[in-house]
């Protein structure tokens, strides 16, 4: 690899995914055929993001599925973004992944070259430019429909927001799901997020009953499985950073959310 | 038909290598190195935004002196190389060692094709993976000479004195306070002495987490260079 140096009318500036197109490596390319449509390939199912007292959480289940077929018991869907944002993905996996991946070099590298953070408004449409340039390939079926969260360090608040397909960006005003299960969650938090803000325990709890009650009720969403200690992942964004929920906390949660879902409509 | 004047190659090198060298000796100077916790950049620099020490990557970091717009277009080179090769490989797989050669090789090119060599000196520092051992100082030159130093360096004008002095204090096992101490007072010499205010300091320390690079605010050189 030699020195990446371009003279000053070509030069990508801080952004890392210029950088990689002048070097002939971006990562979205359209396909020659429009064959993923018949390949099957695992798909990210249900994530969910809302507004609490200190923040945001975010959280999703941990299925990828192919099909009818069960393809991972055990993915990750959040991510930390950077410090102060997360990033949580449902649709193709293998596209979505990467996306994040480039999404969190391109933050850093902004962060790297300028010598300032990049504010929460243009990470968001970061974002939604990476899933612009993504639209190809989701008319061919790989379609990444990601959820962005973060603490707006100017505002002094957690934000979130959701995107189409074609990078189209749109602010949430308290909470919003995505993928197949995303329908069932979104009753569970509307139901849960009425009157004073949610405490960060509350917060918790309202996040993992969401995803069980989508996991009963949409087949691609995975519930928590205590035999193989499979738990949602978690995370909160505050003014404090993004921060997972430890393993331990999210298994005492879970067991108290099952236990109280006892008896739940009716026994059916 | 004109004939250009014959000018002996060794001329010619010695004209840019001097022409580098002035340019270089105008700046002040900047001394790099591994202490107690980890590796200690330290220049002394009255402007608090055009920085002359940076983070590269998870692990490395970079330091130059000079003309600020030449080693400031070295620097984003090498962020953009490190987080590429991240990128396209692993995390794992972006080393100063390589980073070191590619600057070297640049700098070489620049130095002999070129009208005018770059007025810098810079140099790459790697933390090392399992505390101290492997830690690494690159430093290199306007022409593309690379030193590997595994203890201190000084890059600037007037470094042979620096040098001096800093070496008569440095020990690998100091705490972070006595190495940016002893850093201060050799770059100022003892004719002068340099305010907090006009030293830019940072670290690479595990203690940071995966991005090891950390500025020392004003209030903590304050309080560093008092205690």
């Amino acid at each position: 690899m030699n020195l990446p140096i371009f003279n000053p009318v070509e030069d990508p500036g801080p952004s890392f995914f210029a950088t990689l197109e002048r070097l002939g490596m971006s990562p979205f390319r359209r396909l020659e055929s429009s064959l993923a449509e018949s390949i099957s390939l695992p798909h990210g199912t249900t994530i969910l993001a809302f507004k609490y007292a200190d923040g945001v959480v975010m959280a999703g289940d941990r299925r990828a599925t192919e099909g009818n077929f069960i393809a991972h018991r055990r993915i990750e869907k959040v991510f930390a973004a950077d410090r102060y944002s997360g990033v949580a993905i449902a649709g193709a996996a293998g596209p979505a992944v990467e996306m994040v991946r480039l999404f969190q070099t391109q933050l850093e590298h902004y962060e790297k070259v300028e010598g300032v953070v990049l504010s929460l408004e243009g990470k968001a449409n970061q974002l939604a430019q990476m899933i612009r340039a993504n639209l190809p390939m989701a008319m061919q079926g790989l379609a990444v429909v990601p959820l962005f969260a973060g603490w707006d360090q100017i505002r002094s608040s957690g934000r979130i927001f959701t995107y189409d397909l074609t990078g189209g960006k749109y602010e949430e005003v308290a909470f919003q799901t995505t993928g197949s299960g995303g329908r069932d969650a979104k009753g569970t938090i509307k139901a849960g997020l009425k009157g004073a803000p949610l405490e960060r325990r509350q917060a918790l709890e309202l996040a993992v009953s969401a995803l069980v009650e989508a996991s009963e009720e949409d087949s691609a969403t995975g519930g928590p499985d205590l035999n193989r200690g499979i738990f949602p992942v978690v995370a909160t964004i505050t003014g404090e950073g993004f921060a997972f929920a430890s393993e331990e906390e999210l298994e005492e949660i879970t067991r108290n959310v099952i236990e109280a879902r006892k008896g739940i409509g009716g026994g059916q | 038909m004109s004939m250009p004047f014959y000018v002996a190659p060794e001329q010619v090198m010695k004209d840019r290598a001097d022409y580098a060298r002035k340019g270089i000796a105008r700046g002040r100077s900047l001394i790099g190195c591994i202490y107690s916790g980890g590796i200690l950049l330290c220049a002394e620099n009255p402007s608090k935004s055009l920085h002359k020490i940076s983070e590269i990557y998870d692990r490395i970091a970079f330091a130059g002196v000079g003309k600020y717009n030449e080693f400031d277009q070295l620097r984003v080179a090498g962020v953009r190389h490190a987080d590429t090769k991240g990128y396209a490989y692993s995390r794992d797989d972006v080393d100063a060692r390589s980073l070191a050669n590619v600057y070297a090789s640049y700098l070489g090119q620049v130095f002999t094709h070129e009208m005018k060599p770059l007025e810098v000196e810079i140099l790459v520092a790697e933390l090392g993976r399992n505390h101290q051992g492997h830690s690494q100082l690159f430093h290199i030159l306007y022409d593309g000479t690379v030193m590997d130093e595994s203890h201190f360096t000084v890059l600037g004008g007037d470094s042979e004195a620096i040098s001096r002095r800093f070496g008569d204090a440095y020990s690998e096992e100091m705490s972070l306070s006595a190495a940016l101490k002893a850093a201060v007072s050799a770059l100022a010499g003892p004719e002068r002495s340099i305010s907090a205010g006009d030293v830019e300091a940072a670290v690479l320390e595990d203690s940071n987490g995966r991005r090891t690079f950390r500025r020392l605010g004003p209030s903590e050189l304050t309080e560093l260079l008092a205690g």
